[in-house]
């Protein structure tokens, strides 16, 4: 009976998300949870069209940027109640503060300083930034302007098991939103999730992996959906930081260039892809997805399987292979442990079969799961693992996107993090090439710059880029308007307009 | 009850024996997932491998390691639980506090913190051996209680009263009298601990925290049941079975030797 009843709560979308959201303050988010609520609840100047990866006027209904890309002017919509220049201004007042240590507030900082954002008069708003900011727009996508200026309202939070939203009454777009309400249940365990979605209690699955694809597919023809290539990857990469309380001669085999292109060219990436990923996934040819046609350096392919090259380039490094073990010039076996997110099956699964792989090679991989918080912990602060498979989720095409990653300062670059000044000259031409291209609004500059640093990238291989996964969701045949794209989220970008008949009508 | 004790040995022999009876030690990538065939009586798993090769080669390392981890818990609770109950005073103070102290302990939790405290570039099998150490260490508290309860009644009953009376020796009174009596108890607590720590190693292998790749074991091996896609697919069950025939075993095989004890 209980079912029933949910079942027949017409106008009502469900679907679920993995983990609580870790904030409740829209300027303080990081995680992919809380960024959903976000998306879904609050109001921005400008959206990006997840489709077509435009960007859209939201609660802005113009822009113009200076010739320099150092200035953004908006124009604010004047139908919205209670909404001037001054709520923009005290956003990012709030936003820019030091003391509130926002994430999303990296994005309009630089070493040369921070914006200046000003009224110019109740619905109009200047931005300043102290260089010249490429795809200067795009950034304030991600900017939550005021608070209730979005198509839903959280009405109920039940920490750990829903968050219910509902139609926001005052939102200043019409129509207004299709659904009454949505409904999101914290779902950690993502069979539980399908099977939830095949009994009708879910309407979406924005994120499927593979094999419960497959599953999907097979049992419920038409409710899943590979949208295509992601600009997301899957990599590998190793430690290589001075400070990391590793052994020196295992830092010493993970600096040599020669060592990372022969694991890189011993992996074999088409198989990672068809067998772990069902064929959802395509080789990676490096950085950048070749999905990303804007920026994706022309040429590059996938480093080919090719183990004999592999063997010869370690043996030139000074590595012998002796009775099917690896050794280097000290006679040390090659040996180390690869550490990855436990839960995550796939990635498991990938790193079983490089350990298959590599042992051709007679390297030793011991396959290591954390935690998240563990492995997070380890990576970002004891620096204590030796190699690391994870993946990374690409919200936006541009290059500024990867500005966290590649910088050799920055705490997220994974191979050797916040350096004071770059340890290697080719990790100073990276940081140069990357400023570069962001102290530039024209297109032909700033894609001869981040063309050289995927080239580096590729030379260097700090990262071996292993496969980039497609976009695989389900959707309901109950929820009509669903168009699932590549880009986060996938299936309810556009929830306003989605609608959802009761169950059985189709 | 002997055909479960000749299937019992025919198990741990082939356990024991693994590297012969199990066909393939590697992946066969051109077919994952294959359904059951003369090359594959179980089928393969997603990656290619030899499902009945990892069934025989997971039951030793469940198999072996519980059996070493129920040793040494019940060696420790022997050891902790005789001189608790023996001693009394201080000594038994003590011991059922630290008991209670290890009974009340969030072993899943304390297992991943120590795992997450582990040197990373260990080999699987070290890995499991540890993990299988820590859990032996940490279970000893329960049987500590019984067979401190057992030797204080032991110790007080009109048999021990006759051989004191008659003059025998400490020694002799723990080594002919006491230990003799507490060795049912003591091997009923060994055949309840296997299966526990079987099952233990089971819930760490469905979190992904078991036993490491490549090594298999009963927990990792029931980790392809989580999507629930048994329908179709009867022998993903295997495990299972052999894991529900194996405890099972333990209960009936070894509960009749308790009672001829």
């Amino acid at each position: 009976m209980k079912l029933m009843l949910l079942i027949f709560l017409a106008g009502e979308l469900r679907f679920a998300l993995h983990d609580e959201p870790k904030t409740t303050d829209p300027l303080m988010t990081a995680d992919e949870s809380a960024e959903a609520i976000k998306y879904l609840t609050e109001g921005v100047l400008i959206r990006v069209n997840r489709l077509t990866q435009k960007p859209e006027p939201e609660l802005a209904t113009s822009w113009k940027v200076s010739k320099d890309s150092t200035k953004i002017t908006f124009q604010l919509r004047q139908d919205v109640k209670s909404f001037t220049s001054e709520d923009v201004v005290k956003t990012f007042r709030r936003l820019l503060d030091p003391a509130l240590h926002s994430p999303v507030a990296d994005t309009f900082k630089t070493d040369k300083g921070t914006v200046k954002i000003s009224a110019q008069g109740p619905f109009t708003v200047t931005a300043e930034f102290p260089a010249p900011t490429a795809s200067i727009e795009i950034i304030f996508d991600q900017v939550a302007i005021g608070s209730g200026l979005g198509p839903f309202l959280v009405a109920e939070r039940k920490s750990g098991v829903s968050i219910l939203l509902k139609r926001n009454a005052a939102y200043w777009k019409r129509p207004l939103p299709v659904v009454d309400t949505i409904r999101i249940d914290i779902e950690q365990n993502r069979d539980l999730e399908l099977l939830r979605f095949q009994r009708g209690e879910l309407h979406v699955i924005d994120k499927l992996t593979p094999d419960l694809y497959e599953r999907l597919a097979a049992e419920a023809p038409g409710t899943a959906v590979d949208a295509g290539p992601t600009l997301d990857s899957e990599f590998l990469w190793f430690n290589q930081a001075q400070r990391a309380p590793i052994a020196e001669h295992t830092k010493e085999w993970f600096r040599s260039t020669a060592f990372r292109h022969a694991i890189s060219q011993g992996i074999q990436r088409a198989d990672l892809c068809r067998v772990v990923y069902r064929g959802h996934a395509t080789p990676a040819a490096g950085l950048v997805a070749p999905s990303n046609k804007l920026w994706f350096k022309q040429g590059l392919s996938p480093e080919a399987f090719d183990p004999a090259a592999a063997a010869k380039l370690l043996a030139d490094d000074g590595f012998r292979l002796e009775n099917g073990v690896l050794r280097d010039r000290g006679g040390r076996t090659v040996e180390f442990s690869l550490v990855t997110n436990a839960g995550s099956k796939t990635r498991v699964r990938m790193a079983a079969m490089i350990q298959e792989d590599l042992g051709k090679l007679g390297i030793k991989i011991n396959i290591v799961t954390l935690d998240f918080p563990s492995l997070i912990e380890r990576m970002t602060r004891t620096l204590n693992y030796e190699a690391c498979l994870l993946g990374l989720v690409n919200v936006d095409a541009d290059p500024s996107e990867l500005m966290n990653v590649l910088l050799s300062s920055a705490s997220n670059h994974p191979w050797n993090p916040s350096q004071k000044t770059p340890e290697t000259a080719w990790e100073a031409e990276i940081d140069r090439l990357m400023l570069a291209q962001a102290a530039t609004a024209d297109y032909r500059a700033r894609k001869k710059s981040f063309d050289r640093v995927q080239e580096i990238m590729r030379e260097q291989e700090p990262v071996v880029y292993l496969l980039n996964p497609n976009s695989l969701s389900a959707v309901s045949k109950q929820v009509t308007g669903v168009k699932p794209t590549a880009f986060f989220p996938h299936t309810f970008w556009d929830a306003e307009h989605l609608t959802v008949k009761p169950a059985g009508g189709g | 009850m002997k055909a479960l004790a000749v299937g019992f040995l025919v198990i741990i022999v082939l356990a024991a024996l693994a590297p012969l009876p199990a066909p393939y030690d590697r992946q066969f990538r051109d077919s994952p997932d294959a359904r059951p065939s003369r090359q594959f009586p179980l089928g393969t798993d997603d990656l290619g491998r030899d499902r009945l090769s990892r069934l025989i080669y997971g039951t030793r390392v469940s198999l072996l390691l519980a059996t070493a981890a129920a040793l040494l818990s019940c060696v420790t609770a022997a050891a902790l639980g005789g001189i608790a109950g023996l001693a009394g005073g201080m000594a038994d103070t003590v011991i059922l506090g630290a008991a209670d102290l290890f009974l009340s302990l969030p072993w899943l939790f304390l297992l991943l913190l120590v795992r997450a405290c582990l040197p990373l570039n260990v080999s699987p099998t070290i890995s499991v051996a540890i993990t299988f150490l820590l859990l032996g260490a940490l279970g000893w508290a329960a049987p500590a209680r019984v067979v401190r309860a057992t030797v204080r009644k032991l110790s007080r009953s009109d048999f021990m009263l006759q051989a004191r009376a008659a003059g025998s020796s400490p020694a002799r009174l723990l080594w002919k009298h006491l230990i003799p009596n507490a060795m049912p108890i003591l091997w009923a607590q060994l055949w309840i601990t296997i299966p526990a720590y079987v099952l233990a190693e089971t819930t760490l292998g469905m979190l992904g925290l078991g036993v490491m790749e490549p090594l298999p074991s009963w927990g990792n091996l029931l980790r392809e049941l989580e999507g629930g896609g048994i329908a179709g697919h009867p022998w993903l069950l295997a495990p299972v079975l052999l894991l529900a025939a194996v405890v099972g075993s333990f209960q009936v095989v070894f509960e009749r030797e308790d009672y001829s004890a």
